[in-house]
Formats: structure tokens, C-alpha cells, sequence
């Protein structure tokens, strides 16, 4: 896949149809062949859009972290059997059916990709990102996670283990990450509001309170 | 296949960019690709591990050099041809001229909801025992199949320890054929860093994959703690 993203297209998609890009009239054909041909439900298309464009997102994941944190009860659950766990939050479906989640520790830190494709939890954390999806990260994060950590701006301590989870079946990785210290005093929305979607992944850290403040 | 898609351990590719506020599509034909491989994906037609097969099936360097929903669209016009749903003449013309074909179903607005918070669980029941137990030394066995496969080609050959049993589930290689869902049994096997980059490893690092029974052989009945 190209690295840096195709932009050959209006962002408004208002344009009249002089002005479409080649991608969005092959799109556009396809479509309404699909469409008139009774095979879709143009109903079934928007919805499909709103649910993954608005409804999905990675404030599923920062709840289930945040209830991990508070809940040493639903942690332990929701590292022995994620899926029913998650269930609880009503956390679930599409790309989410089989969910693990793997917890960092400070000997041991884990990450999460695809090198095959673009497996990710839906659920909980929403459609992937381009990066997610590209050769830089698919090729590099089994044979250089430090490396590609530091272009996230993150360097572990040497001493921390890196883990990582390839993809490769219907299990979906989430990644539980640390609770920041000096968070004592923060409810569970609060600390919903510190986890990054990267920290759910293992390119990143939560933010700390300080950071909110 | 051997792939473009099978990209672990590659180089070249440059740096990581994230993209800062990143929209979650980037052009409105995006959008309705997503939605159109999501509805059609649940005609009954084919199923998921037969659209990632369609998608790698692009030659590797069309693959590497086209965008994520690109590679979708290609692989969709590719799939409807394929099945006899929509003729090319009828792609070119943005005419319907030719009659539809029987599909199993056609997914409709109100049921998106119930079905996508439900999920499509992939997990089966099947009757034979594992064959491998937790702590089994394994070894990856060194296939390479022209069809669709879910053994990275990096850890082919490699020996990794098994670190979780999950029970029975499709097996992709054949499900992408339409070839029939044949559950196997599905473990985590996780290898050293060091067993699978060499020299080149960096310090401190494993890969943990997925994978199917059949992907997997014995060593000795060595056992690690």
C-alpha cells in the first residue's frame, strides 16, 4: 500500500460530477451497479457508514481500561476471557468476537499488528489508522518494535521486554496499559480521558494526569 | 501466498507516520468502499477470508503501491466479476444490462445494527483433541501454498513455544476457497526474537502468532516450564 495516503479526491464529495477523481466515479459505478441490481440496500451502506464513522471508537476501549483499573475484580476477569468481560460494558461485535487482552507490566511491554492484513478491535477501538494499515508498521513492528516505538516517541527502558502480537487468526489484541501514577484521586471517566487509543495498541503511553490538567 | 501482503520483517519501506487528528476516512469514495465490501462481504456470496485472498491476490507490486480502500475496491470489482454478479460491460457502462444473480441474502438498513454489535463469531466445535498442549515446543512448518494462508512466512521453519490453546476455529486456507469452513484447532506460539531475526535482533523481544493446527509439527516431547 502506498505510505503516504492517496489524497485524489474532493473532501466534500459535492462536487459536481466534471469534477470527481477517477477513484470516485470507479466507486461510484460500482455502486450503483450493486445498487440497481438489488444486491445492496443503499440504507444498509449508511448505516454501515455512521456506525464505523461516529459510533465506533476508541472511547469503547478507554472505558474497559479505565473499569480495569478501578475493578481489580473485572481486570481479573478481562485478562482471563476478554469477550464476555467486555460484554459487561457493552463492548462487543464486529472484529471484536474473539478479544484478548494482554496487560504491560513494568518487565514487560506489548504491541499490537497485522503483518498480514489489517486485523484490529472494531469494537473497542474503531476502524485502524493509515499507519496501521501500511508497510512501515506491518513490516517492522515483529523485527524493530524499539525502533518503530521510538518514532512514536516512545523509548522503553532496555530492561522492559517487548511482546509482540501478530494477528494472525480471528483474535483481536488489546492491549491494557499501566495506570498512570498520581491518578489516585481521578474517577473512571477521568481516567477514560488519559487512554490514547496508541496506548491500547503499544505505540503509545496514557497520558498523565498532569497532561489532562 | 507469497504475497505482497505477507510484509513481516521487510525493509525499505521507511518510517512510521502517524498522522496527527486523523479522519477516519480520508475521501468520501472511502466511505462507501468500506460500506459496499461490508454489505456485499454478508451476501453469502463469499466470505471474509475469501476477501483477503481477493486482496492479496493483486500482484505484489500493485498491492504495495495502491491505497488500503484501493486495494479493497480492486479486489470487490475482481470478486463481483468473478461470482457473476455484475458483468464487466456493465461496470464500464454504469448500466445494469444483464439480470441479477441469486445472492443468499442482502443485508438491509435496520438490520446493521443488531448484526455488527452481535458479530460474526468464527470460533467451531471440533471433535478430535488438541494436539498440542501448553508448552509444547513446535515448529512452524515450511509451506508455501499458492492459495490463502495465515502462517506468516517469518516464522516458517522457526521453532516457537506454545502459549495459549483456543479451541476449534475456521480454517482460513480452505474457507477462502469456498473450499468449506474445516475447524482446526488454534493455539498462540510465541518465538524468541532472537530465533527468528538472528544477529539482527534487537535485545529483549518475541512474536507471538496465531496459528492453525495444521501449520504447526512436533519436536521432541521436550516440555518448557
Amino acid at each position: 500500500m502506498a505510505h503516504h495516503h492517496d489524497h485524489d479526491d474532493h473532501p466534500h464529495g459535492t462536487h459536481p460530477a466534471s469534477e470527481l477523481s477517477p477513484m470516485e466515479l470507479r466507486v461510484r459505478a460500482l455502486e450503483s451497479i450493486l445498487v440497481e441490481k438489488g444486491y445492496v440496500d443503499p440504507a444498509a451502506l449508511d448505516a454501515l457508514i455512521e456506525t464505523y464513522e461516529t459510533r465506533v471508537g476508541p472511547h469503547n476501549g478507554a472505558r474497559v481500561v479505565a473499569r480495569a483499573w478501578v475493578d481489580p475484580g473485572f481486570r481479573a476477569r478481562l485478562l482471563a476471557d476478554a469477550t464476555p468481560a467486555m460484554h459487561e460494558l457493552g463492548v462487543g461485535g464486529r472484529g471484536g468476537e474473539h478479544m484478548v487482552v494482554v496487560a504491560n507490566t513494568p518487565e514487560e511491554h506489548n504491541l499490537v499488528v497485522c503483518t498480514l492484513c489489517s486485523c484490529y478491535p472494531w469494537p473497542v477501538l474503531g476502524l485502524p489508522p493509515v499507519w496501521y494499515k501500511s508497510p512501515p508498521y506491518r513490516s517492522r513492528a515483529v523485527i524493530a518494535p524499539r525502533a518503530v516505538l521510538a518514532e512514536f516517541g516512545l523509548t522503553l527502558p532496555a530492561a522492559q521486554r517487548i511482546r509482540v502480537w501478530d494477528s494472525t487468526a480471528e483474535l483481536r489484541y488489546m492491549v491494557l496499559p499501566m495506570r498512570p501514577a498520581g491518578t489516585e484521586e481521578l474517577d473512571e471517566p477521568a481516567l477514560a480521558a488519559l487512554v490514547t487509543r496508541d496506548s491500547m495498541i503499544g505505540t503509545g503511553l496514557p497520558l498523565t494526569a498532569e497532561r489532562i490538567a | 501466498m507469497n504475497g505482497g501482503q505477507d510484509l513481516g520483517g521487510m525493509h525499505g519501506f521507511g518510517p512510521v507516520a502517524p498522522e496527527k487528528d486523523e479522519p477516519r476516512f480520508h475521501a468520501e469514495w472511502e466511505k462507501r468502499v468500506f460500506g459496499l465490501a461490508m454489505a456485499m462481504g454478508l451476501s453469502g456470496t463469499w466470505n471474509l477470508d475469501a476477501s483477503r485472498s481477493a486482496r492479496e491476490a493483486l500482484p505484489p507490486g500493485e498491492y504495495l503501491t495502491s491505497s488500503y480502500y484501493a486495494i479493497w475496491l480492486k479486489a470487490l470489482e475482481r470478486q463481483v466479476q468473478h461470482h457473476g454478479l455484475v458483468t464487466p460491460e456493465e461496470l464500464s457502462t454504469c448500466t445494469a444490462s444483464a439480470p441479477a444473480a441469486p445472492v443468499k441474502r442482502v443485508l438491509r438498513g435496520e438490520e446493521v445494527a443488531l448484526l455488527f454489535a452481535r458479530g460474526f463469531p468464527s470460533d467451531r466445535p471440533v471433535p478430535d483433541p488438541a494436539r498440542f498442549s501448553l508448552g509444547d515446543r513446535v515448529r512452524a512448518r515450511r509451506i508455501n501454498p499458492v492459495g490463502h494462508t495465515r502462517l506468516p512466512r517469518y516464522v516458517r521453519g522457526h521453532i516457537g513455544t506454545v502459549e495459549a490453546v483456543h479451541g476449534g476455529f475456521v480454517f482460513p486456507d480452505t474457507n477462502a476457497q469456498l473450499a468449506g469452513e474445516a475447524p482446526q484447532w488454534l493455539y498462540t506460539v510465541r518465538f524468541c526474537g532472537r530465533d527468528l531475526w538472528g544477529d539482527q535482533a534487537e535485545p529483549g523481544h518475541s512474536v507471538s502468532v496465531n496459528a492453525f493446527e495444521s501449520y504447526l509439527e512436533a519436536l521432541e516431547p521436550e516440555r518448557i516450564a
